[in-house]
């Protein structure tokens, strides 16, 4: 079974994030980055999945040279090799572009099932993954909490408002992980002394045969306009009783009617 | 030229998802925005007879797609029938809801048409016939305004944040032909959990709970019900065990955008704040004054959820009474 998994390395989600000068980007120093933590739950479930019926689990990745931390992240869990795409050309690539470079990199490498976090915590776009499967014509499968091979197809339990479906995609096929998968492992000592050995092939587009033109800031169709934070609420005001049945009779008579909304 | 706007509603087992009045509403808007027309899309089985409820948000058209096949969502089969309905339309402007669905569709549409999508956007204004959206991004500590280069633009909004609203229009009512083309995913199941309490993401009103719980959400729950509201939950009650993870309300959980959120025993972790900064009234309950959560929240109770929750919950029962 060959699995691929594709990551990305973004912002801690307890990182404060704060605008550059440019206006329309984050400031990047002092940000501590990690692997999106959809992608560990990729990660793990590919592992699993090796560990149970053998094969060969591949990181991929788009990102500055700095991203090789989160492949040998992934190599140190467990995965067997990682191949980055870094380029200057492809930077501010939006999610079909980065789409385009993973698709080109997949054209050429064996793949039965692709793994991908839901979204990326930083632009929260929920897109590459389905744009890599389109791109390959290959069916996805989205927000998977339980995956089940069997001859040359995959059960996928996927899960919907209120509850979850059971969908089957023929192989090769592309999910997409919802928390509820797996707990993802932590890399051990040995596994991370292991993973500077294991092989890290770092590309550039020409190496993928990828056209400049065709990705990067200037090919966005997505393009941010401004950056703002969000609006700030009144400072709170507090209410306050004798008993917890005054403090509720005066939060109730707010709710109900100052502010209307029970 | 492309033009028009068309939207793409959600319905299940026949019945429309709230979100398909708020896209077709906003679809309205954005058609009056424009001057052009506005064409609102069913998709399902045996769906024909529900068009005609779509009516009062004022579409010039509903386009029906009724096919057995289409009788649950699968990625292909609606993609596959949606790309053809659209280049036959050449919308300027498509509009859906951001829900686990409307995600996973408007993702592959989009990269089946070459289109830009702006995926669960809070705010859509018209500057001249530019689209100006507003989406967070990094879980909503950060607000962006985006616009799209070519045609389709594809919208995916936030459910619960468009305004519903009525259009009276004399409408069409249009059967497509359908052709749903190669398929290779199957639905062999659906599961719908058995509950009287309404969906997280679609609930006016949000109930939740963290670490102050201790595990013991029974006043949530109870004041959940009084409120015919949603129960959420933080992270790290989830990891604990407390709650199943379809309840999470954070940045690696479900966003919601509810009228009234009721933050009980949380602290206020960024990562939760990441899910529901956009409630429109936030209340915080929570032993520690000292709390996070009462930096971001409208109105702040100091004290034993313990104690306050029943007492709520009491307060809005008289109400009812």
């Amino acid at each position: 079974m060959e699995l691929v998994v594709l990551v990305k390395q973004v912002p801690d989600t307890e990182a404060l994030v704060q605008i550059a000068d440019d206006g329309v980007s984050i400031k990047t120093q002092d940000i501590k980055w990690v692997m999106n933590p959809y992608d560990e739950l990729a990660v793990e479930e590919a592992l699993r999945i090796r560990e149970a019926q053998g094969g060969t689990v591949t990181i991929l990745s788009v990102g500055t040279q700095k991203a090789q931390e989160t492949i040998r992240t992934a190599l140190a869990m467990g995965a067997d090799k990682g191949v980055l795409v870094t380029d200057p050309a492809a930077d501010g690539s939006d999610s079909q572009g980065t789409a385009r470079i993973l698709a080109a990199v997949l054209k050429e490498i064996p793949y039965d099932l692709i793994i991908v976090g839901q979204r990326a915590v930083d632009e929260d776009n929920y897109q590459v993954g389905a744009a890599v499967a389109e791109m390959l014509s290959i069916p996805q499968v989205s927000l998977v909490v339980k995956a089940e091979l069997m001859d040359g197809k995959i059960k996928c339990t996927r899960a919907i408002e209120g509850g979850s479906v059971v969908v089957e995609a023929s192989l090769p096929a592309l999910f997409t992980t919802q928390r509820g998968l797996n707990e993802p492992r932590y890399a051990s000592l040995p596994g991370i002394m292991k993973a500077k050995k294991k092989p890290l092939e770092v590309k550039t587009l020409a190496d993928i045969g990828v056209d400049a033109a065709t990705v990067g800031a200037g090919s966005r169709k997505l393009r941010i306009k401004s950056l703002k934070m969000p609006p700030v609420r009144q400072a709170v005001r507090m209410v306050e009783g004798e008993a917890p049945a005054d403090v509720a009779a005066e939060l109730v008579k707010i709710l109900h009617d100052e502010i209307k909304v029970i | 030229m492309a033009q028009g706007v068309f939207a793409i509603t959600e319905q299940r087992d026949g019945a429309f998802r709230k979100v398909s009045y708020e896209v077709v509403s906003e679809g309205r808007r954005i058609a009056d925005g424009l001057g052009t027309d506005l064409t609102a899309a069913v998709l399902g089985a045996e769906v024909e007879g529900i068009c005609a409820e779509l009516e009062k948000y004022g579409p010039d058209k509903v386009l029906v797609a009724d096919d057995a096949a289409l009788a649950e969502y699968t990625t292909d089969a609606y993609t596959n029938v949606l790309a053809d309905l659209i280049k036959a339309a050449d919308p300027a402007v498509i509009i859906l809801g951001a829900t686990m669905q409307g995600k996973d569709l408007a993702a592959r549409l989009a990269a089946r048409l070459e289109a830009g999508l702006a995926m669960d956007c809070t705010g859509v204004n018209l500057n001249g016939d530019q689209l100006v959206l507003t989406r967070p991004m990094f879980g909503g500590k950060i607000m962006a305004e985006v616009e799209i280069e070519g045609t389709p633009r594809i919208v995916a909004v936030r459910p619960n944040v468009m305004a519903i609203a009525e259009a009276a229009k004399n409408g069409s009512i249009e059967k497509a032909a359908v052709n749903v083309g190669e398929v290779k995913t199957s639905v062999i199941e659906r599961k719908m959990e058995v509950t009287d309490k309404v969906e997280l993401t679609e609930a006016d009103i949000v109930v939740s709970g963290g670490r102050g719980t201790g595990g013991d959400f029974a006043a949530i729950d109870a004041l959940a019900t009084a409120l015919n509201a949603a129960v959420g939950a933080s992270r790290s009650a989830v990891d604990e065990g407390w709650r199943s993870h379809g309840d999470q309300v954070g940045q690696t959980g479900k966003v919601v955008s509810p009228t009234l959120y009721i933050a009980c025993g949380i602290s206020g972790a960024i990562q939760h704040l990441a899910g529901m900064s956009t409630s429109k009234y936030i209340v915080a309950i929570n032993k520690d004054a000292e709390a996070p959560i009462f930096a971001k929240a409208d109105f702040g109770v100091v004290g034993d959820l313990f104690q306050i929750l029943p007492a709520l919950a009491e307060e809005v029962n008289k109400l009812s009474s």
